[in-house]
């Protein structure tokens, strides 16, 4: 099975999830990032014109706010043409199909999509469906893949931690159902990162789930300790039916963050979260606005990473 | 009709336990002998079987035809074109059309129009409860003078136990087979992948083992309460394949087949997000798939079946979660039971047993055998011919196969119904 990320000369061809990308790729995409981080700071104008002439359409059949936004202001200080589309609210309820938009798309002369889906493999479906020259990103497919929230939460760690190898990262809360934390996952162990944990009831965890290359922790207070890392995620309110949790007071009382189950963790531990926040929820406020949080810088770097994405697909 | 001499092939008949050069001759619509011509036979045709081997006409327990109702992915023309095409000359269809195969003149619609392509015999399998909704039960009796052969739930959810306990009795105090797919559906909801490493990995809704096993205890502990002949329809679980086996050695009436897509694939097979591999139920891990295969090997599933859904593109170009679940396949049953019995050196009248007389004594038809008097239902199949599967150039209507590039080897050279050449390559 050929991978269906890279073009055979081993280079990117779409970004679709963080498994399967060698540690050297995702390494270049950092490093690319680093240098991404100086257009948007200390310069008058905040463009770069590596997309010049390309069309980038944000193609989102689930509702983003955050992550539209990030990639559409990525695109443009590559100066890429941005079109969005919020397919959620058009096509697809006039009983368009997914691909039928994706070729109509095309016909328009797309040269990248940024796709957001809520059914796992609906990137993959349309990379595999699409002309070689037109690039893929995964912008979210249903519980799979969110790779460059990935890779912006890889670089965050290098930017405070400077290396991988040493390290202990917990992530905490809804693994079952989350995106994010499948790529962070698949990012930190191709990257290096010796212990990687997932803290959770076990409502929230994925069966087989060690089989990633975890450790699994019931326990918030066991997990945490002498982490350097602790990686929240976002509990969507409607994990509170289906019988997977009692109650959002009750999560909070034994896996939300405060800062005493933080001092478990190491002294220099960072805090991190993809956003958007439930506080008093995952996360207290005291936490999320205290002084390990890395929350706000994680999502300026997570333009420069999306754009150093954008350009490596482009070849530029 | 014409007499048909089929010369020099190795002759398998499973139910007979005869494997050997014997020729056969067909007069009358029937076998009319085996090894020596009847008295005054005079062949109108001659097949010389030189090379090739002669078996009675495959039986798939499970093939979805698709009619009435979803024409739009399958016609009773194309379908029984791919049938006969690999050699399966009867096969069980599911009651899952729509309107389903609740109503007596349905099932005499569809045998009618089946009887006048004159291809592959059809026996359907009835609904056991009024339109699948597990609420009411169908009209049996005028069902099975229809010609339904046994009754059961394709895919449907029967969640209420005292409807199933009174199907069973219902069904047994006139002798009537009852076929069921064991699935928790509250276990099963939203699900569309084994809940495995897989899974995991593809983030897919999972449907976990105990899924199935759940299901099953109840529907073995029930048919043990009521007596009715039970039928586990398209195991798929190491332990379901364990409560089978059992209930078999407390002998329990109760029988079992498996797809031949459980019998090859596993979730690795879904790859990246791979529709072809969206099946009911999914494709279990490779632990799963070896004890299907020990379970073949001592007796515990009595039958393989092409469990045959076409799926039109249009259902398959979706994420793989919304995709419609099911393969086609009625036409690779018998080069995939071949793979299988090179792969577990199974003797070749020992696994086509698994096609031929287990299914149709499971089903309770006359077919499935060669002996003489028997319905002239005959498959001539090369056991050399190397051959790749391609999609495209399947008879189903339904192109969706996981299979796309396998080699095989075996292929169907003739398929002979009730005395007359339905397919020759």
């Amino acid at each position: 099975m050929n991978n269906p990320q890279l073009n055979k000369n081993g280079e990117l061809q779409h970004l679709l999830s963080t498994e399967g990308l060698p540690a050297p790729i995702l390494r270049a995409i950092l490093d690319r990032a680093a240098e991404f981080m100086g257009v948007a700071e200390g310069r008058e104008i905040k463009k770069v014109p590596l997309l010049h002439g390309k069309s980038v359409f944000n193609i989102f059949f689930e509702n983003s706010t955050r992550t539209r936004t990030t990639f559409e202001i990525a695109a443009k200080r590559l100066s890429a043409d941005v079109v969005n589309l919020n397919i959620g609210s058009s096509s697809t309820s006039k009983g368009e199909s997914l691909l039928d938009t994706v070729d109509n798309l095309c016909a328009m002369h797309a040269d990248m999509f940024v796709v957001r889906h809520s059914s796992s493999g609906a990137a993959h479906l349309i990379a595999r469906h699409v002309a070689p020259q037109i690039h893929v990103i995964n912008a979210g497919d249903g519980r799979h893949a969110h790779p460059t929230q990935g890779l912006l939460d890889m670089f965050t760690i290098r930017h405070y931690k400077k290396e991988f190898h040493n390290l202990r990262v917990a992530i905490v809360g809804d693994i079952l159902h989350s995106r994010v934390a499948r790529s962070q996952i698949h990012a930190l162990t191709t990257l290096g990162v010796p212990e990687v944990r997932v803290i959770a009831p076990k409502t929230l965890l994925p069966s087989h789930v060690e089989k990633l290359g975890v450790q699994v922790f019931n326990d918030m207070a066991r997990g945490l300790k002498d982490v350097d890392v602790v990686m929240m995620l976002r509990l969507q309110n409607e994990r509170m039916q289906g019988a997977l949790l009692p109650s959002s007071q009750e999560f909070f009382k034994y896996y939300g963050l405060t800062q005493e189950k933080l001092a478990l963790a190491k002294s220099d531990a960072i805090v991190m979260h993809p956003g958007p926040m439930n506080r008093g929820v995952e996360i207290d406020s005291s936490v999320a606005d205290g002084a390990q949080s890395v929350i706000l810088p994680q999502v300026t770097f997570g333009i420069a990473v999306r754009m150093a994405v954008m350009s490596m697909l482009a070849g530029a | 009709m014409m007499n048909i001499h089929i010369k020099n092939g190795r002759l398998i008949d499973p139910r007979n336990k005869i494997d050997a050069r014997l020729d056969v001759f067909i007069a009358d619509k029937r076998i009319a002998a085996i090894g020596q011509a009847p008295q005054g036979f005079v062949a109108a045709q001659v097949i010389d079987a030189s090379g090739l081997i002669v078996i009675p006409g495959l039986v798939d327990a499970a093939a979805r035809l698709r009619e009435p109702g979803y024409e739009y992915r399958a016609t009773l023309e194309s379908e029984m074109e791919a049938a006969v095409a690999g050699g399966v000359t009867s096969l069980s269809c599911p009651p899952d059309t729509d309107p389903p195969l609740d109503e007596p003149g349905l099932v005499e619609m569809l045998k009618h129009r089946a009887r006048s392509l004159n291809q592959a015999r059809v026996f359907p399998v009835g609904a056991l409860t009024y339109g699948l909704k597990g609420l009411e039960l169908t009209e049996m009796i005028e069902l099975s003078e229809a010609g339904c052969k046994a009754f059961g739930h394709a895919d449907a959810p029967l969640t209420d136990t005292r409807v199933l306990l009174r199907a069973m009795q219902y069904a047994a105090t006139f002798g009537y087979r009852v076929w069921l797919r064991p699935q928790d559906s509250f276990l099963a909801k939203d699900g569309v992948a084994h809940d495995g490493e897989v899974a995991t990995r593809l983030g897919l809704p999972a449907i976990p083992a105990v899924a199935e096993t759940i299901a099953l205890s109840t529907m073995l502990k029930l048919a043990q309460e009521t007596g009715v002949t039970l039928h586990v329809c398209r195991i798929s679980s190491a332990a379901g394949v364990e409560l089978v086996r059992a209930a078999k050695r407390e002998k329990l009436p109760v029988t079992c087949d498996v797809s031949m897509n459980h019998v090859h694939l596993t979730e690795m097979d879904i790859g990246f997000f791979d529709s072809n591999c969206h099946l009911a139920p999914p494709l279990r891990s490779l632990r799963d798939r070896a004890a299907l295969r020990a379970g073949l090997l001592d007796g515990t599933i009595d039958a393989i079946c092409s469990d045959h859904s076409p799926v039109d593109e249009d259902a398959k170009q979706l994420p793989f979660a919304e995709a419609e679940a099911g393969a086609t396949g009625v036409e690779l049953l018998l080069p995939l039971v071949l793979k299988w019995a090179e792969q577990d050196k199974v003797p070749l009248l020992d696994a086509l047993a698994r096609v031929t007389s287990n299914p149709a004594q499971l089903l309770g038809v006359k077919t499935g055998h060669l002996s003489p008097g028997a319905h002239a239902d005959v498959c001539i199949f090369d056991p050399q011919s190397a051959w790749k599967i391609e999609a495209a150039a399947l008879k189903s209507q339904g192109k969706n196969t996981p299979f796309n590039g396998y080699e095989m080897q075996g292929r169907v050279r003739h398929t002979i119904v009730e005395g007359h050449i339905a397919f020759s390559l």
